[in-house]
């Protein structure tokens, strides 16, 4: 059987103020697999997830998603798709607590006005469990160290009940223990049928943790599964050239 | 009633009003763009009173709302080229758009109570004289009227859009992502904030509403860790500081406004000092604490 592809991106290009960011990418995301997306600073990593997420116009090409069977643009499907922000993005002296946070997740369901029900508490309450922080549901969020906001916030995507999950680098400055729930997590989500992306920067672990990997650097440098694709060769094609070290204006 | 018990109650209902929407404007990190606001309104005041020749007319409201969220817009276009930061863009656009409504008062209107003494100050002791009358019959004062609306208004967008408030306020990406515009919630709280601001220029003045707004909400901050409380705690300091701040305006004989603002600005800088969560003493307190536990294992492991 073939694999079924659940996000296409063809010949995408998005660039700030003429200065392009990502060129004429094209790839797909297949179902059930967790994928890395590598790269060095400033290869569109971020950016990529985000014109996944339509908060970047492309110059040229588009991202549709296939996920019952017909094949859509993201904002017919955004409530199956659940987005995860780097975790330096919010402000985390913001008067909530964990359970706050976590029903968020439950706010695309709702739509504009609806207030959450017991049904959507119990959910976030779930997953709270899921990620090893239930005993800090009334918690501030202040109080909570990097690897416990990284669990509240992947609690948060769960919350959401998607099909596709897009993580902007939740491995960042968290710790060991934090880091295998996640990981355990979200393979989980792949044996159910999900699809997950991941940004991705250690590269000792990609072994470990991905099925397939897409190798940016602006342009895309290699994609397929980790076995087949990485590789000592495709490693150093991605990083040979950085655009943040590179001439010229960046944006 | 009495003019006093009046006053109170006006006082009262501004700082409210005002307070509300103060919380996120604490939360958002926009105080600022708010001072700006708070001040251009009056442009919008200026230009409606020329096409109205009327002081009353509502539509002195719906003008300087337009100017209120027109100067967020040009605030926000300016730092979007990103040749001019947020800070100075308010710089330019505040003052520019406030003295331009000075220069049309002080050059046009000088006939009329558009007098810039009571548009930068307020005048809430005359409040009760302005009266509001139903079929011939005296309701009560017009200023508590039209802040009463004001205040439901903002009570109304509050309760109505508290969970897009509250998602956009904490994680803009992460709201958009799931289809709740952070830009359209934005604005509509700036529009909020605009119509507050006219509102409460009649009563307090447009110096001071930046004060009845970040005032409470800030005092409130350092004070909870749930929004809804904030919400709360935020409310119930306005309300106080006003009640005891017309009180103490009468006895020392001073601007009631005036005076409502000191103690809001007081009663802010007393509770950062001594929150027991958020506060200078408790930091500090902390600090020495980690600051003994550091010394406490560097003399432990030095002397191994």
């Amino acid at each position: 059987m073939a694999e079924e592809e659940v996000i296409t991106i063809r010949q995408l290009t998005v660039a700030y103020d003429a200065n392009p960011v990502l060129w004429n990418i094209t790839a797909a995301f297949k179902k059930g697999k967790i994928t890395a997306i590598i790269g060095p600073n400033g290869a569109g990593k971020s950016t990529l997830i985000k014109s996944m997420l339509e908060f970047v116009k492309p110059a040229t090409g588009q991202v549709k998603y296939s996920i019952d069977k017909q094949t859509k643009e993201y904002k017919k499907v955004k409530n199956k798709i659940a987005y995860v922000p780097q975790n330096s993005s919010v402000d985390w002296d913001f008067p909530a607590t964990v359970l706050d946070v976590v029903l968020m997740g439950r706010y695309g369901h709702l739509g504009w006005l609806k207030r959450p029900k017991k049904s959507d508490r119990d959910i976030a309450e779930e997953m709270l469990k899921k990620v090893d922080m239930e005993s800090f549901r009334h918690r501030q969020i202040s109080q909570l160290s990097g690897g416990q906001r990284q669990r509240v916030f992947l609690a948060r995507a769960l919350a959401q009940q998607a099909d596709v999950y897009l993580l902007d680098e939740p491995l960042a400055g968290v710790d060991m223990k934090t880091e295998r729930i996640i990981m355990n997590l979200l393979k989980e989500l792949t044996k159910r049928g999900k699809t997950v992306i991941v940004v991705h920067h250690d590269l000792q672990s990609v072994r470990d943790y991905f099925d397939e990997v897409l190798f940016i650097n602006q342009e895309v440098v290699a994609a397929g599964s980790v076995k087949e694709v990485f590789t000592q060769e495709n490693i150093t094609a991605t990083y040979q050239q950085d655009h943040n070290l590179g001439e010229g204006a960046s944006s | 009633m009495s003019s006093i018990a009046e006053i109170t109650i006006i006082a009262v209902i501004v700082s409210i009003a005002c307070a509300l929407p103060g919380v996120f404007l604490v939360l958002r990190g926009t105080t600022m763009v708010s001072d700006a606001i708070t001040h251009t309104v009056l442009l919008g005041i200026v230009l409606a009173f020329f096409i109205t020749r009327d002081l009353n007319s509502p539509l002195l409201m719906v003008g300087a709302t337009l100017i209120g969220v027109a100067t967020v817009w040009v605030i926000e276009a300016l730092q979007r080229t990103k040749l001019m930061s947020n800070d100075a863009a308010i710089g330019v656009v505040f003052p520019l758009f406030f003295s331009l409504a000075i220069l049309l008062i002080t050059r046009y209107t000088g006939d009329v109570h558009l007098d810039t003494d009571s548009v930068l100050m307020g005048e809430l002791v005359f409040a009760p004289f302005d009266r509001m009358t139903l079929f011939g019959i005296d309701v009560g004062p017009r200023a508590l009227f039209s802040m009463l609306i004001i205040l439901l208004i903002n009570v109304v967008f509050i309760s109505l859009f508290y969970k897009e408030l509250k998602v956009t306020t904490f994680d803009a990406a992460f709201a958009a992502a799931i289809g709740i515009s952070p830009v359209v919630i934005y604005y509509g709280l700036m529009t909020l904030v605009s119509l507050t601001a006219v509102g409460a220029y009649d009563s307090v003045g447009s110096i001071l509403v930046v004060g009845f707004m970040v005032g409470p909400g800030l005092t409130a901050y350092l004070l909870t860790y749930e929004l809804k409380k904030m919400l709360g705690s935020a409310v119930i300091f306005a309300a106080l500081n006003s009640i005891i701040g017309v009180q103490a305006a009468f006895a020392f004989d001073t601007s009631i406004a005036g005076m409502i603002a000191v103690l809001n600005g007081l009663i802010c800088l007393t509770v950062f000092i001594i929150s027991p969560k958020k506060g200078l003493i408790k930091n500090w307190m902390l600090k020495q604490k980690r600051k003994e536990a550091f010394d406490q294992k560097l003399k432990d492991t030095t002397k191994r």
